[in-house]
């Protein structure tokens, strides 16, 4: 890149392009290539090393949907984002709205709030696990003042999935949060304003006036929840190793066993296909949406 | 006034729901272990021994140091790669770099998780298992990075182009002495998130290491839990308060930051 003067003249592209390469290198080789590698396996039975060795059609696919196994798997994943998304909105929604009161020591606050997006899903686990413990942990301890009897929490089978979820909404309430009161923020004062002027009470602005003009954040922070409580990974690998009877065997932890445990990557890779379906389906919804909101602004 | 007193009792309730466990886990990490036992939300004495037996237990701080150095490799080298792609889409716009656009685009809908059998395999064909090499360079660059830094660089007024082309000066040097000084405040905003998230990361590295010389400290948590020493705890917080502090230092230093870029990032691009 010697002389390259700024020319209007001359195409752009023998110099843009040296700007371009190093992304679309780490682009290439890590996300594209990887992707369609993927879709390839999935159609092959393989080696342990991971090497396709003779093409099995869709019967990894049509393995998949008769396996009891991963149809717990696939059921629990979406219960898991139902139990996540929902309650972590609400929860970090009304943070939001408290933190963004113009009181003195506000930022002390936001601070607060904001913390979780720096716990680790591996410290958040562990954290948890202690508080989940079922003779020491400070859960049951709280249920037995109130006279209610402890429960196993990850090794029960009907409550392992539940504090998985309890431990994910705590994890991601940070960012959550941090995007809400951007949001909030966002949403110009003159419009709380004039409604004060027409006598509208706290309640009746919050609905009239916060919920449509921060629809477009809340409608983004569902789609980033869901697609990252597809994701989640850490949480379930130390606290509970995708069971018992594998009731928290989520979408990732179920490739990862398959792949790196079970040396199966054929079936491995037809998981992966699935969560890639899943997470563009969310993505386009997000870009669909997202760009009717552009529009009608 | 009584709407104040309400909104500051919410606050500092909701303060306590929000950062209770992580003030509990500092706490426990400085009990012995009759007060895990009984139960007490406070340790009866401090014991700083913890953090040692953390640190002999399992190689605690030379975990530390290499997630530091797989989380600050990630932070350059993302920050560096993600300018120099926002720089072409805003100053360098060629026929066709619509199709680059959209290639970028494309990224967001690929989870990583989705590929990482593939990559497994050729970060080991390539010989990287057990180095930096293979934890950072397949997490170099991203959309979030790149859209957010072209928002950034496009407010830069096309008349500082116009005059740097008058003096001859070349793009890379407009791009080093112009572009990347005026948008410090988003270069640090996205290295801030970048380390946050690098240095949280669990995944990837539980794959491409097995050996204490690179594994990262996420994983070093694991192998504590999976220890025989699991049911010392008052140990094994000592290692997740030294394993959250740096993280929970920079968004205490940087949240302001944090809060504009995320929020600008997310919505706009």
């Amino acid at each position: 890149m010697a002389k390259t003067s700024i020319n209007k003249k001359k195409s752009k592209f023998p110099v843009g392009i040296w700007y371009l390469l190093p992304a679309l290198i780490v682009f290439s080789v890590f996300l594209f290539y990887p992707m369609f590698k993927t879709l390839y396996l999935s159609f092959f039975i393989t080696d342990t090393r991971g090497d396709a060795i003779f093409f099995n059609g869709i019967e990894n696919y049509t393995d998949l949907f008769h396996s009891k196994e991963f149809l717990l798997s696939f059921k629990n994943s979406f219960l898991f984002v139902l139990y996540t998304v929902i309650p972590t909105i609400l929860i970090s929604l009304f943070l939001a709205v408290l933190a963004n009161e113009k009181l003195r020591g506000s930022q002390f606050f936001k601070v607060a709030f904001s913390s979780t997006l720096g716990v680790s899903s591996a410290a958040a686990a562990v954290i948890w696990l202690f508080l989940f413990n079922p003779s020491i942990g400070l859960v049951n301890n709280v249920m037995d003042i109130f006279g209610m009897s402890g429960v196993g929490w990850v090794t029960d089978k009907s409550f392992a999935l539940i504090s998985i979820s309890i431990t994910t909404i705590w994890m991601h309430l940070g960012f959550n949060f941090i995007i809400l009161l951007g949001g909030l923020q966002n949403i110009s004062e003159d419009l709380y304003e004039s409604s004060k002027i027409d006598g509208a009470n706290y309640f009746q602005r919050f609905r009239k006036i916060t919920v449509p003009m921060l629809s477009p954040t809340l409608f983004f922070v569902i789609i980033i929840g869901v697609i990252n409580s597809f994701q989640s990974f850490g949480q379930i690998d130390i606290m509970t190793k995708g069971g018992p009877a594998g009731s928290t065997n989520l979408i990732v932890y179920s490739i990862y066993k398959d792949a790196f445990v079970n040396h199966a990557v054929g079936y491995a890779s037809a998981q992966a296909m699935i969560l890639f379906v899943i997470i563009l389906i969310a993505t386009l919804i997000q870009f669909k949406v997202g760009e009717r909101k552009v529009h009608y602004q | 006034m009584l709407k104040k007193i309400l909104v500051y009792t919410f606050l500092i309730l909701a303060s306590i729901v929000v950062l209770g466990p992580i003030l509990y886990a500092v706490s426990i990490s400085f009990m012995d272990s009759k007060d895990v036992f009984s139960g007490s939300l406070l340790p009866s004495s401090l014991h700083f021994d913890n953090y040692v037996a953390a640190a002999t237990a399992v190689p605690i701080v030379k975990f530390l140091m290499n997630s530091l150095i797989q989380a600050g490799l990630i932070t350059i080298g993302m920050v560096i790669i993600c300018s120099l792609t926002a720089y072409a889409f805003v100053f360098l716009p060629f026929r066709g770099i619509n199709i680059v656009f959209f290639l970028v685009i494309a990224t967001m809908m690929i989870p990583w998780e989705a590929t990482i059998i593939p990559n497994f395999a050729t970060v080991r064909d390539l010989g990287w298992l057990n180095s930096f090499t293979g934890l950072v360079i397949p997490k170099f660059a991203g959309a979030f990075g790149i859209f957010l830094l072209r928002q950034s660089f496009m407010t830069i007024p096309k008349e500082l182009q116009e005059a740097a082309e008058m003096d001859g000066c070349g793009h890379f040097r407009f791009y080093l002495r112009m572009v990347l000084p005026v948008s410090v405040p988003m270069l640090a905003t996205l290295g801030i998130y970048t380390f946050l998230t690098s240095w949280n990361e669990y995944l990837w590295p539980l794959l491409v290491t097995n050996d204490n010389s690179v594994r990262t400290v996420q994983v070093g948590l694991k192998m504590m839990r999976a220890e025989e020493t699991s049911n010392n705890w008052p140990m094994i917080m000592a290692a997740v308060v030294l394993v959250i502090l740096p993280t929970l230092l920079i968004i205490f230093l940087g949240q302001k930051m944090l809060q504009k870029g995320l929020t600008s990032g997310s919505l706009k691009g």
